[in-house]
């Protein structure tokens, strides 16, 4: 391996670069902030790609670790590494980050520079949650990267957005304080380690034990967002701006997720194993009570905002079955979502740019004026809907077969999002593009311009390829989903 | 990779590359380059499938993957195609009857502006109907399973300006969903206790499976399965109560219910089925749960075709009725006979739309058969072509139809599995039915006074669902006469016709008899299957003959007669009974009101049940009372606290004197 430090650049190019673009200043030079932002995404993806391409799949040991001294009083370390649970995360943080910069290129037309540089700089600290292998280090990233996508809602976001950010911004602080009380135990009772390695292999008793996991749950819980600490999540996305709506829905949630993985499940075993059921309970009403809720909205974005819980129901409930398709479909899961739902909103942004109206009832017809765009909206719908072929599918299928196998009635609940999902997503597809031309707005639309077929084309053959050829995608988990499986069964007691 | 694999690929994959052209460069290519790329994809299909089905009459058979899709939780989950008599004879009929299909396109569509994106569609399906029955495991099943009802979605809502049909694709992909949900059930069963998707793999271990029980709800394993996996094919086969899309399907344009919703895709679940023998034949409850359902599609659908006045209709609900004397078949494990009137039926009732298309192209989109008559002077090709499949239909001896359906009445006779008396009650009084409503339609339709060229009927809207379309209904104005179609429409009606009357004749002896699908279709010592039918069977011409001196003959002979008599002779009898048997009417007009109620009960209480969890719930509960609340609990706190920060210091002064008291209460007490 080489010497090169990729995770510190993964983590450092877009924040630097973040705080360069934010040097261009006022709006006078945001032709200059745009290009340059496009610059440092793709930057920060290309430092990305070694990741992968030199990632060793048959370990499950940590790779590219990069370990400093940070705070020696405290043993508080700037320790980085990634296996097979994180890598695929920077890769799609940063491919994203791309997307999410072309998306904004002509909507945003105020404060341009401020706006790309809080996406960058999120983009970085991200990074830094998906590789950091030190508790505190963690939680600085975990953290910081709130403020960036808070200001993004209260500043660029709609009518009722500082409402919006405060409720975000306060649901996801309680949860951290938890964590952070969680951290803070764990850090005495390993006799002063902040690493998360040691953590999992820390005996604790079981009932300290399950006050951790429910510290986690409810700290992860809020950031996936698990029912009944949902209720943040829609209001958020109605009022974000597209690129906020798209980073929150394809990577924020994964955090939590993520955090699952990381923390609770290798830390807290016993706990995990004996409160298994009650995450499955609140997975599946995800599911399924999320579904129903999804049915009957009258606003796209808050339609896709519920679909978005649903799905990350799935990734819960593959958490907790602690079987290796599971965790896998889950983990598929988290990366289809990120393409798909990443992709609705973007297309539900390409409608609200003209028509400014987010109301299905606004909309209808929409094929006859937009044929290339009803052609794209088709296959997201589709893959939301999880279509095989389409990477919405292949988490989805996974999951159900490991449900199946740890519970029938487990696998039953989880199959109703095959009829739920196609309900929700195609009733509106029905609604909005389909039919005779509803209105004069809907008359006048303008078929999709290049910037927008390039991004919603990239995103189209991403969902595509992962549909058609998982394997790459699942072949770099089985090492370390196999080694936390065993990790997990072994008692800590 | 041999030569015969590389043809194996090349089946599927020509027809993709038709849709690939046709859909992604349709406007380069133009009109005639779409037709031209997807009908050279398909025709290079079948004549592929030909070769194909020459190698395996000369006994080779394949069983491969072609690539691994993925590897996790110990499951290889793989894209791969199991070649062997039961798919070839599929590879042969879908590839066939895709090909007429296309070609009657060109003269169907030819004023459509989405020509292009039909022509693309359609080769699609080919593509997706081929790679279901080419698969060698669950996976790929599935994947075809669900491609085949995405572009049947898509082909349904063809023209989407049309609220019906949107409304009839979103209700056809649902109802699909309701059946792929059990299907899914059943392959994480196969999945769970197998730990593998391969069919051979699968097979092998189907002895273990039937030994065992579920682990929570402690049922059969393998008619678990085998029910989960059954439910998949009442979905996409239309089997009552998952029948309910089948006919709202009209709605998309006529070849693709020729092609998709009568010879192929419906078809899926009945194929499926058979493939799975080996593990179907292990739970005598799964295969009486197949049978009732069956027989009562058999029975009960057919009623409904006695009422419709639409001429599509009428063949859809016919169609319902056939899958339903399939499933019977497969009930009674006589599988090839199941696959058997699965292919005759799907010549002729693949005839037998194409001509109702066709008569609609003469009747200027007019599919009222209440303004139809006589035709049979004016579009003597569709006449004689549409005479031919409801003969076949009603199976007629020595017609195709006759073969598959008498096999399967013989069937249904021999098996003594629970049920089986019921479903020969409803499998002879079905050819009845049949018979009736096939020669009802035939007679308004082809004979008898000429309706058509009056003032305009207007539809007396008594079909809610058939709410005219302005520009897809004009029918004929005062004075104009229908016309032939042009060849392009007839040339697909008389290559499919041969088949139709004589296919039966020709392949009864080595699919139901011979050893065509030896070691592809299982039947157990247990099941009489085809067993007592074989010892007495002398060949096809002594079948026929033997045929006409049994009692589905004068049934069928009675319903053509009855139907003679009500439409031809006294016209006035029809009305009457309807007068007369009024509930009984308004039931069968209903459709059994399963729409009505689905439509209240799973539509209707899905959107309150969603209203009432996102107002009460989440608004309510959760927002109103937990979070908002808790904000709420703050400020009120906050509210009572600033009370004490009154900024009088004399007050300060107050509390800190009852402070300091306490305190030295508490100091001196301590001891």
């Amino acid at each position: 391996m080489t010497d090169i430090p990729f995770l510190s650049l993964a983590i450092w190019v877009p924040i630097l670069g973040g705080l360069l673009v934010l040097a261009t200043g006022s709006d006078r030079n945001a032709p200059l902030a745009r290009v340059l932002s496009l610059a440092v995404a793709v930057a920060g993806f290309v430092v990305t790609i070694p990741l992968y391409t030199g990632f060793d799949a048959s370990t499950s040991a940590m790779q590219f670790v990069e370990l400093q001294s940070w705070i020696p009083r405290f043993n508080i370390n700037y320790h980085l590494g990634i296996d097979g649970i994180s890598v695929l995360f920077l890769l799609l943080n940063a491919f994203i980050t791309i997307i999410v910069v072309m998306a904004g290129w002509q909507v945003i037309e105020e404060k341009v520079a401020q706006y790309m540089a809080a996406f960058l700089i999120m983009s970085g600290l991200m990074n830094g949650i998906f590789s950091a292998l030190d508790g505190v280090l963690f939680y600085v990233f975990f953290e910081a990267s709130l403020i960036p996508l808070y200001l993004v809602i209260g500043i660029w976001g709609g009518p009722n957005r500082v409402y919006a950010a405060i409720k975000f911004f306060l649901y996801t602080l309680l949860g951290s304080l938890l964590m952070l009380i969680a951290l803070l135990y764990l850090f005495m009772q390993s006799g002063g380690s902040f690493s998360i390695l040691d953590w999992h292999q820390l005996p604790l008793p079981i009932e300290p034990q399950v006050l951790i996991f429910l510290a986690f749950l409810i700290a992860f819980g809020v950031k996936v967002p698990m029912w009944p600490v949902h209720t943040w999540l829609p209001d958020a996305h109605v009022e974000a701006p597209t690129g906020g709506s798209v980073v929150l829905a394809a990577i924020a949630l994964k955090l939590g997720a993520y955090g699952f993985l990381r923390f609770s499940m290798p830390i807290v075993p016993d706990a995990s194993q004996q409160l298994a059921p009650v995450v499955i309970t609140l997975s599946l009403i995800a599911v399924i009570y999320i579904g129903f809720v999804a049915l009957v909205q009258t606003d796209m974005k808050k339609l896709v905002a519920y679909s978005s819980i649903s799905h990350m129901g799935f990734v819960t409930l593959g958490f907790f079955m602690f079987n290796q398709l599971g965790i896998e479909g889950a983990l598929v899961q988290m990366i289809s979502h990120g393409f798909v739902s990443g992709a609705m909103f973007l297309c539900i942004g390409v409608l609200y740019d003209r028509v400014h109206s987010r109301q299905i009832a606004d909309y209808g017809g929409v094929v006859h004026t937009m044929p290339k765009f009803a052609a794209f909206f088709m296959l997201f719908a589709m893959a939301n809907s999880g279509l095989p072929a389409t990477s919405g599918f292949v988490g989805e299928f996974m999951v159900v077969l490991g449900a199946v196998e740890y519970n029938f009635w487990v696998g039953f609940a989880a199959a109703t999002t095959l009829i739920l999902g196609a309900a929700y997503t195609l009733w509106m597809y029905k609604r909005v593009v389909f039919g005779k031309v509803a209105n004069d707005h809907v008359a006048e639309l303008e078929d999709l311009n290049a910037r927008e077929f390039a991004f919603l084309g990239i995103l189209a053959l991403c969902v595509l390829a992962m549909g058609l050829y998982p394997f790459p995608f699942t072949e770099v988990m089985h090492a370390s989903v196999d080694e936390l499986l065993r990790h997990v069964a072994v008692s800590k007691l | 990779m041999t030569d015969m694999q590389k043809l194996y690929l090349l089946v599927p994959l020509a027809p993709l590359a038709g849709a690939i052209l046709a859909g992604l460069f349709g406007k380069a290519i133009g009109r005639a380059g779409a037709h031209i790329a997807t009908i050279l994809g398909v025709g290079v299909a079948f004549v592929a499938s030909v070769f194909v089905f020459k190698d395996v009459q000369a006994g080779n058979t394949f069983n491969g993957t072609v690539y691994t899709w993925m590897v996790a939780g110990g499951i290889k989950f793989e894209v791969g195609f199991l070649i062997d008599s039961l798919t070839v004879m599929m590879m042969l009929v879908v590839t066939f009857v895709s090909l007429m299909v296309h070609i009657y396109t060109i003269g169907y569509m030819s004023e459509d502006p989405g020509y292009q994106r039909f022509f693309s569609y359609i080769s699609l399906f080919t593509f997706s109907m081929l790679m279901l029955v080419m698969s060698n495991n669950f996976l790929q099943l599935f994947f075809g399973w669900e491609a085949v009802g995405l572009v049947s979605y898509l082909l349904i809502g063809f023209w989407y300006d049309r609220p019906t049909a949107i409304y009839a694709n979103l209700k056809a992909f649902l109802v699909n969903r309701v059946g792929d949900f059990g299907f899914l059930l059943g392959i994480g069963l196969v999945a769970a206790y197998t730990g593998s998707l391969n069919y051979a793999e699968v097979f092998g271990k189907a002895g273990e499976l039937a030994s065992q029980q579920m682990a929570v709800t402690g049922w059969s394993l393998i008619t678990a399965i085998c029910i989960c996996l059954f439910i998949g094919a009442m979905g996409k086969s239309a089997q009552v109560p998952l029948h309910v899309w089948l006919p709202d399907s009209m709605e998309g344009p006529t070849p693709i219910s020729a092609l998709i919703h009568a010879a192929t895709m419906v078809t899926a679940g009945i194929f499926m089925v058979a493939r799975m023998s080996p593990l179907f034949e292990l739970s005598d409850v799964a295969l009486s749960f197949v049978l009732v359902i069956g027989a009562t599609t058999a029975l009960f659908m057919g009623f409904l075709g006695i009422v419709q006045n639409d001429v599509k209709r009428v063949v859809a609900y016919s169609t319902l009725s056939q899958l339903g004397y399939m499933t019977v078949a497969l009930g009674v494990s006589a599988y090839s006979a199941a696959v058997f009137h699965l292919m005759t039926h799907a010549f002729f009732k693949a005839l037998l739309f194409l001509g109702a298309g066709s008569v609609i192209i003469g009747m200027h989109h007019d599919q009222d058969m209440r303004n139809m008559g006589g035709l049979r002077k004016y579009m003597p090709i569709t006449w004689i072509t549409s005479l031919l499949g409801s003969l076949a239909l009603i199976g007629f001896p020595f017609f195709s139809g006759f073969y598959s359906k008498d096999s399967i009445i013989e069937a249904v006779h021999a098996s003594s599995i629970p049920g089986a008396g019921y479903a020969l009650f409803c499998v002879m009084l079905g050819v009845f039915v049949t018979a009736f409503y096939s020669f009802r339609m035939y007679f308004l339709v082809f004979h008898g006074e000429e309706r058509f060229g009056k003032e305009h009927h207007d539809h007396h809207g008594d079909h809610d669902d058939e709410e005219p379309a302005a520009d897809h209904h004009h029918g004929l104005a005062p004075g104009q006469k229908p016309h032939e179609s042009p060849w392009v429409v007839t040339v697909p009606l008389i290559l499919l016709a041969i088949p139709s009357v004589i296919i039966g004749y020709m392949t009864i002896e080595p699919m139901l008899f011979g050893e065509w699908f030896k070691g592809v279709i299982f039947v157990g010592e247990n099941h009489v299957g085809l067993k007592e039918l074989a010892a007495n069977f002398h060949g096809p011409a002594a079948m026929a003959l033997h045929g006409l001196q049994t009692a589905p003959f004068w049934l069928a002979m009675g319903g053509v007669a009855l139907a003679w008599f009500f439409y031809m002779v006294k016209p006035g009898i029809p009305a009457a009974i309807q007068r007369s048997f009024k509930p009984l009417y308004v039931l069968l007009d209903n459709k059994y009101y399963f729409d009505r109620f689905n439509e209240i009960f799973f539509a209707g209480g899905s959107r309150l049940l969603g209203k009432g969890l996102w107002k009460v719930g989440d608004q309510g509960v959760i927002d109103g009372v937990a979070v908002n609340g808790t904000a709420k609990f703050v400020g009120w706190v906050a509210q009572i606290s600033r009370l004490f920060q009154t900024g009088h210091l004399y007050q300060y002064a107050f509390v800190m004197i009852i402070g300091v008291f306490v305190l030295l209460t508490f100091w001196f007490n301590r001891g």
